[in-house]
């Protein structure tokens, strides 16, 4: 039974894991940029939310509606003044520039705010749960985290299946120079797409953040589970972010228990072999399209 | 002269060259004037960082293997010396030779799951990989787990302090000058030129026959062995090390590429200048670990778009310097020699003020 809890609680961690994987997986879908510095950019939205709700007050929850649109335009304004230098068939300066930024964060973030741990606080929800049986517990926030989670990526799915802004990302995606001729702004475009990714990862930052306590340094590691997801799901399918996100959470709590029960091994350790035996055995991930 | 013919060499690189050769037998002399070793301890750090940029400029610059996962040669190293000189009782100079050896067969299992992956999902491939060899060492009895380890005065063998000092300073010095031997020797040989092609066009140096992945994994298993012997002399120089610091993505990974940026990615001579800059921010700039990042991290980031091809580039876009001589070039009648101050093409080591030979240099036109 605590195997079974493992995997119940696994499904819930795994909605975090694929909400920070959304804009990292757009950003590639959308113009083959890889963001070093996304899982830094969610601890720095989780900062803000700190700031921001010891400064006014607010629930974090509440803190969102400040945290998610100065995130939005960071992306916008960085993709458009630094980030759309870096485009072209040369992946050595969009990597470059992404990694600097993040190590930049991180060590901003210690100066700003310290080594200490940091938390979240939203009253007593976070200690209230929906009990299945005598094993089997499903905490309201988890929950929460895995409802928006695929909220969020159903609207994704939607802009980019229904809308005209999906239909001219779609077309950059293919091809951005016929795109350009007709008549798209695909700079611009590249700017929205990572308005919206660091918008959707400052949403998994603030989750995170009321999950469980984080520090200056725990951008990578984030970066690292967004990466996996995105892999193990397939590149350029919005699903399989979620379907490998979900896996990798289940790898994670499983992974836990093993230690737990045996004393070996761990759930990030599981997490990387998971992702690894994929690699391996199915490179274009379980729903991808494409390899790259 | 009548004949066309390739060259490599002109004046400039011949006085390079010979400088080079000057600083490095200053070098090497170094410990028998140097008497109380304030010049040798600074100096070893400066030494293994340009060991491991002018690793990380073979893979990233001229191999296309941009790696953010170099911190798990380093700590490679660490442990095989830390268990074949603390463990087994194997002598210490010996040990950082194995340390390398285990590094360079470790990095055939790693390639077998990062070269699956291109560009930056590489980068992050190698980073998780290198993780994945952090946690095994933290889950390790064997390794010692998450203690710090030492390397105590009796594995270091009869040894006097004095001679220990300057054993490791002049390994960290070959370590440098070698690295930077490997990278203008593999440019000069065949395995360079199909490196350039690669990196000028992968697909196209495919069609002539190029073996695209073993090139890549030749190089990627010398790098991996070069900087698993350099996380071994990093050891020798600070005896204390435990998984996090081992296995550093900030210290063994980022710190080098920010070096490697700023100094010149894709040029022998640019680790050289980064290393310098290096030196010099950390003497008289600042002091604190924090700040240095955020320093070298900034300036790292505003070049890797303003400056793509770092200091050396800028230096070689005004005066058309090449200080080792890897860049192929025709002379012959009417075509004329190198001549100094012409306006010079191409990307760096890759360019040239004559004309150039297809295939061997730059972009093609």
């Amino acid at each position: 039974m605590e195997w079974l809890n493992a995997v119940v609680q696994g499904i819930m961690l795994g909605g975090l894991f694929a909400l920070f994987a959304t804009g990292l997986s757009l950003a590639f879908g959308v113009m083959r940029f890889v963001n070093l510095a996304h899982g830094d950019l969610a601890i720095l939205g989780a900062f803000v939310a700190v700031s921001v709700t010891s400064a006014l007050g607010l629930n974090p929850f509440v803190s969102l509606v400040v945290v998610v649109p100065v995130m939005l335009a960071a992306g916008y304004a960085l993709q458009l003044g630094a980030f759309n230098f870096t485009i072209s068939a040369d992946p050595l300066p969009s990597i470059l520039v992404t990694f600097g930024l993040g190590v930049v964060i991180q060590n901003v973030l210690l100066e700003t705010y310290s080594a200490d741990s940091r938390g979240l606080d939203v009253g007593s929800i976070e200690i209230e749960s929906i009990r299945i049986n005598d094993a089997i517990a499903v905490g309201w926030i988890p929950l929460i985290t895995l409802v928006v989670a695929v909220a969020v990526l159903g609207t994704l799915q939607l802009i980019l299946s229904r809308t005209a802004l999906g239909r001219a990302f779609r077309a950059v995606s293919d091809d951005p120079a016929t795109a350009r001729l007709m008549g798209i702004n695909d700079r611009n475009l590249y700017a929205v797409a990572m308005g919206i990714a660091f918008a959707t990862v400052a949403i998994a930052g603030v989750f995170l953040g009321i999950r469980q306590s984080f520090g200056p340094l725990d951008g990578p590691a984030q970066l690292l589970y967004a990466f996996e997801a995105v892999v193990i799901g397939g590149l350029g399918s919005v699903w399989g972010t979620l379907v490998g996100g979900l896996l990798l959470g289940v790898a994670h709590t499983v992974g836990g228990q093993f230690e737990v029960a045996y004393g070996l091994g761990s759930g990030p350790l599981v997490g990387h072999l998971m992702f690894l035996v994929v690699l391996a055995t199915k490179p274009t991930g379980l729903l991808g399209r494409r390899a790259e | 002269m009548t004949e066309h013919r390739v060259t490599r060499s002109d004046r400039q690189s011949s006085f390079g060259l010979a400088a080079s050769a000057v600083l490095v037998v200053v070098l090497f002399l170094l410990p028998w004037w140097d008497g109380d070793g304030s010049l040798r301890v600074p100096l070893v750090a400066i030494l293994y960082y340009l060991a491991l940029a002018q690793m990380w400029n073979l893979l990233a610059g001229f191999a296309g293997l941009v790696s953010i996962g170099q911190q798990m040669f380093v700590g490679i190293g660490v442990y095989t010396l830390l268990t074949f000189a603390e463990d087994f009782g194997v002598d210490p100079y010996v040990s950082v030779l194995l340390a390398g050896v285990v590094a360079a067969v470790l990095s055939l299992p790693v390639a077998a799951f990062a070269f699956r992956l291109r560009g930056g999902y590489f980068a992050i491939g190698t980073w998780v990989i290198a993780e994945v060899f952090r946690l095994i060492a933290l889950e390790s009895d064997f390794l010692g787990g998450a203690n710090v380890r030492t390397l105590t005065r009796e594995s270091l063998g009869g040894y006097s302090l004095d001679t220990r000092n300057t054993v490791t300073y002049l390994m960290a010095l070959g370590l440098a000058v070698g690295a930077t031997a490997i990278v203008v020797l593999v440019l000069r040989s065949r395995l360079g030129l199909a490196l350039r092609s690669i990196r000028d066009n992968q697909e196209g140096a495919r069609g002539l026959g190029v073996s695209v992945t073993r090139a890549k994994l030749v190089v990627w298993v010398m790098a991996s062995f070069w900087t698993g012997m350099t996380g071994a002399v990093i050891l020798l120089a600070n005896p204390s090390a435990r998984a996090e610091s081992a296995f550093s993505v900030l210290r063994w990974t980022a710190l080098v590429v920010f070096i490697a940026i700023i100094g010149g990615v894709g040029s022998t001579t640019g680790p050289i200048i980064g290393v310098a800059i290096y030196w010099f921010v950390r003497e008289f700039l600042e002091d604190a670990d924090e700040w240095r990042f955020i320093i070298l991290g900034l300036i790292a980031a505003v070049m890797a778009i303003l400056a793509p091809r770092g200091v050396y580039g800028l230096l070689q876009k005004r005066w058309a310097v090449q200080f080792f001589p890897v860049r192929r070039r025709l002379v012959g009648p009417g075509i004329g020699g190198p001549a100094p101050g012409a306006p010079p093409g191409g990307t760096a080591d890759a360019g040239g003020p004559a004309q150039p030979v297809a295939g061997a240099e730059g972009p093609a036109p």
